[in-house]
């Protein structure tokens, strides 16, 4: 995915020639997501190692329960950041749809208008941010910075102190049981994720919808005198955004069976570090869906590998954070190298003694 | 070489003055626009309930205001270089927890040490941060968000379950916050000192002019040779300083610190910064706009509380108010840039 993995070999003579060969002959095996996918298989066998349980249906079944709607808004937001923007507000979207779950049934609605009042506020709510956002011309950070803080001050308003929990079972049980004939390991959110991530990586990876994505992330200027219509596709962006996290927002509150105000409170932190450390470039331009998974997996098996040691699991951000840390250094490792050689003595003395003999052929008349 | 440096400015034409006189103009109004917002709250508000604008409940709103002013003042140096810090909630918490954790450790600890040592936890965290972005070259808004987990995940081990209680605080401590001046808490006064310190060193001092140039255009502030790295690095550091320091402030308000202190305080900063005028990509705003932002929040938190609104209505109100605010500042800057063009193309030049 990053622009240098198609580029034609490098002459031998510049350059280590056995490095170059090999990234000329697989390129693959210098690509991020391959880099994760070995991350993912050693978190993998540690965790085996560590407890026997890690690998069970079971233990794979709350992983996808606890990490599900995460996974989900995750989606949406790869491909908000690979068109050069970010959105800050899926997790107060998720929130108000929730509260707006829990306010509606307690006033007696029937399920199937409450599904539809909430995917139109879904709506609304990503194409407010893409309005704002494509048509105002308001950087989308503080956009969303101001949507979070709006929605999750609607879903305050909406319920208030009060909690709401006497949903049916028929939907409840949607959150907490198996999908039938997965041998219990696979939870309605974590099929829901796939499904979705597939049909995202297709318009993604296989559409010239997605490749304009990447071209308007990459330079948005570029992308508009190509013809792209940088605005729409962005402000469909947010609203697909705004639709796919209310839905997350049903997901998490027949999983936990409680509306409350607070629900999904810092969930956005989550979804961008996941997106971050699946190899999406912050700046907009790379990325990938298949990268996103694996961060997906990495992130959920990491955090239940620590649940599984007893490590103290509200302190689990320390272990995310590092994890995000890393995927951006990571990321420009080469770069550092580059310039820690710049830096070298020997060569700095090769530069200036370049640099006095150029003055000094300047000089003459 | 001297030449070039003795050279003097060419006089400017009335053309630019004139240009640059609107942009003064309009950048003062969007400063004064805060007052006349916070001026019709108070007065709508003082207008059906009284006890608005009584001396306990002004006080109240001042005291409440000094935490999160403190926090934009250092917010806003950060922006203005265009970086975003969002690890204040969380050094704030730390510093909070462990500055006041001290009282119960060392009987008699001497109330400045305290200060001093949340003012080290602060700036160290600071220096972390500021260093990972200006040395590793990775944006901010990463970078903090990483150490927002980390040292929240950081605060939540070191604390444990644990949580010191305003009993094991000593009354000169907790009294910091009621302590007043001639019916102005002390805090406020303090504070006010502090923000004019931090608003002179951006408006008069090289380097805080630096700030500016670096955040309105990096590339160019790269060419002319600022030390960007080392100006990037100092604002982070007076940004996680003053985190720390309004940590201890924090224990002394509150009295009762557990692990979750100042969780979310990095969003409301935010807000207050930008609808005091600081554009969220660097380049401009003022300390003293951060500032009355951070006031009118307190107001409107105070406002609601008194006209009987329940406070959930907060949130809300913060989050349109900043989509109002950035929305307001997008049409002036849309507006002067075409009139500014507009007096260029009648002068012909």
């Amino acid at each position: 995915m990053a622009p240098d993995v198609g580029v034609a070999p490098l002459p031998p003579h510049q350059g280590r020639p056995g490095l170059a060969s090999i990234r000329a002959r697989a390129p693959w095996a210098f690509r991020w997501e391959t880099g994760l996918a070995l991350v993912v298989i050693v978190i993998g066998i540690a965790g085996t190692t560590a407890s026997p349980s890690f690998l069970t249906s079971n233990n794979l079944f709350n992983l996808g329960l606890s990490n599900g709607e995460i996974a989900i808004m995750a989606l949406p937001m790869t491909l908000i950041i690979i068109s050069g923007e970010i959105d800050l507000s899926v997790s107060s979207t998720l929130g108000m749809s929730s509260c707006l779950l829990g306010f509606l049934w307690s006033r007696h609605w029937s399920m199937i208008a409450i599904f539809v009042v909430i995917a139109i506020v879904g709506i609304a709510a990503g194409a407010l941010n893409g309005l704002l956002v494509t048509r105002v011309g308001l950087p989308s950070l503080a956009v969303t910075i101001g949507t979070l803080t709006l929605y999750a001050g609607i879903a305050e308003i909406l319920l208030g102190p009060n909690t709401v929990s006497n949903f049916p079972a028929a939907y409840t049980n949607l959150g907490v049981n198996a999908v039938p004939y997965t041998g219990g390991a696979i939870t309605y959110s974590t099929a829901i994720f796939a499904v979705l991530a597939l049909i995202f990586g297709v318009v993604l990876h296989a559409t010239p919808v997605g490749r304009s994505i990447f071209a308007m992330g990459a330079s948005p200027e570029a992308a508009l005198f190509a013809g792209i219509r940088v605005k729409r596709v962005k402000t469909v962006l947010f609203i697909v955004s705004g639709l796919v996290c209310s839905f997350a927002g049903v997901l998490y509150t027949f999983r936990l069976s409680t509306a409350v105000q607070n629900n999904g409170v810092g969930l956005e932190l989550d979804v961008v570090a996941i997106v971050l450390v699946g190899g999406v470039s912050i700046f907009g331009g790379q990325g990938s869906v298949p990268g996103v998974v694996l961060g997906v997996l990495a992130f959920a098996g990491i955090q239940n590998a620590l649940l599984l040691t007893n490590f103290n699991q509200e302190a689990s951000g320390v272990v995310a954070g590092g994890l995000l840390l890393l995927s951006v250094f990571g990321r420009n490792a080469a770069s550092y190298a580059r310039r820690l050689r710049e830096w070298s003595p020997a060569r700095r003395r090769r530069a200036e003694g370049a640099a006095v003999d150029g003055a000094a052929a300047g000089s003459q008349p | 070489m001297t030449a070039t440096l003795l050279r003097r400015e060419p006089p400017e034409t009335p053309a630019e003055a004139s240009s640059r006189r609107l942009t003064e103009r309009v950048f003062r109004i969007r400063e004064s626009g805060i007052i006349v917002v916070l001026a019709l709250f108070v007065a709508v508000t003082a207008g059906v309930q009284h006890r608005f604008i009584s001396d306990t409940n002004i006080q109240f709103i001042l005291v409440n205001t000094t935490i999160y002013a403190l926090l934009a003042l250092g917010e806003t140096m950060v922006v203005i270089s265009r970086n975003v810090d969002l690890s204040v909630g969380s050094v704030l918490g730390m510093s909070a927890y462990l500055s006041a954790d001290l009282f119960g450790g060392h009987h008699g600890i001497p109330i400045p040490l305290v200060f001093a040592a949340g003012l080290g936890i602060g700036l160290g965290w600071g220096i972390v941060n500021g260093l990972l972005v200006a040395a590793g070259r990775v944006p901010s808004l990463v970078v903090t968000l990483a150490t927002l987990y980390i040292i929240r995940g950081v605060d939540i081990l070191i604390v444990g379950g644990g949580m010191v209680t305003a009993n094991t605080l000593p009354a000169s401590f907790t009294g910091i916050p009621k302590s007043t001046l001639l019916g102005i808490p002390d805090l406020a006064i303090a504070v006010a000192v502090v923000v004019a310190a931090g608003a002179y060193y951006l408006r008069s001092f090289r380097s805080g002019r630096e700030l500016y140039a670096i955040g309105s255009n990096p590339e160019a502030a790269r060419l002319t040779g600022l030390p960007i790295g080392k100006r990037v690095l100092f604002a982070f550091a007076v940004s996680g300083a003053i985190a720390g320091v309004a940590g201890v402030l924090w224990a002394a308000q509150y009295g009762t610190v557990d692990s979750t202190a100042g969780t979310g305080y990095e969003l409301t900063v935010i807000t207050a910064v930008v609808v005091g005028g600081v554009a969220i990509f660097g380049g401009s705003g003022s300390v003293v706009g951060a500032a009355l932002g951070a006031l009118l929040l307190a107001t409107i938190n105070s406002a609601l509380y008194v006209l009987g609104v329940s406070d959930f209505w907060d949130q809300a109100i913060f989050g349109f108010l900043l989509i109002l605010a950035i929305t307001i500042d997008r049409i002036i800057s849309v507006k002067l840039t075409a009139a500014l063009r507009l007096r260029s193309t009648r002068r012909g030049t």
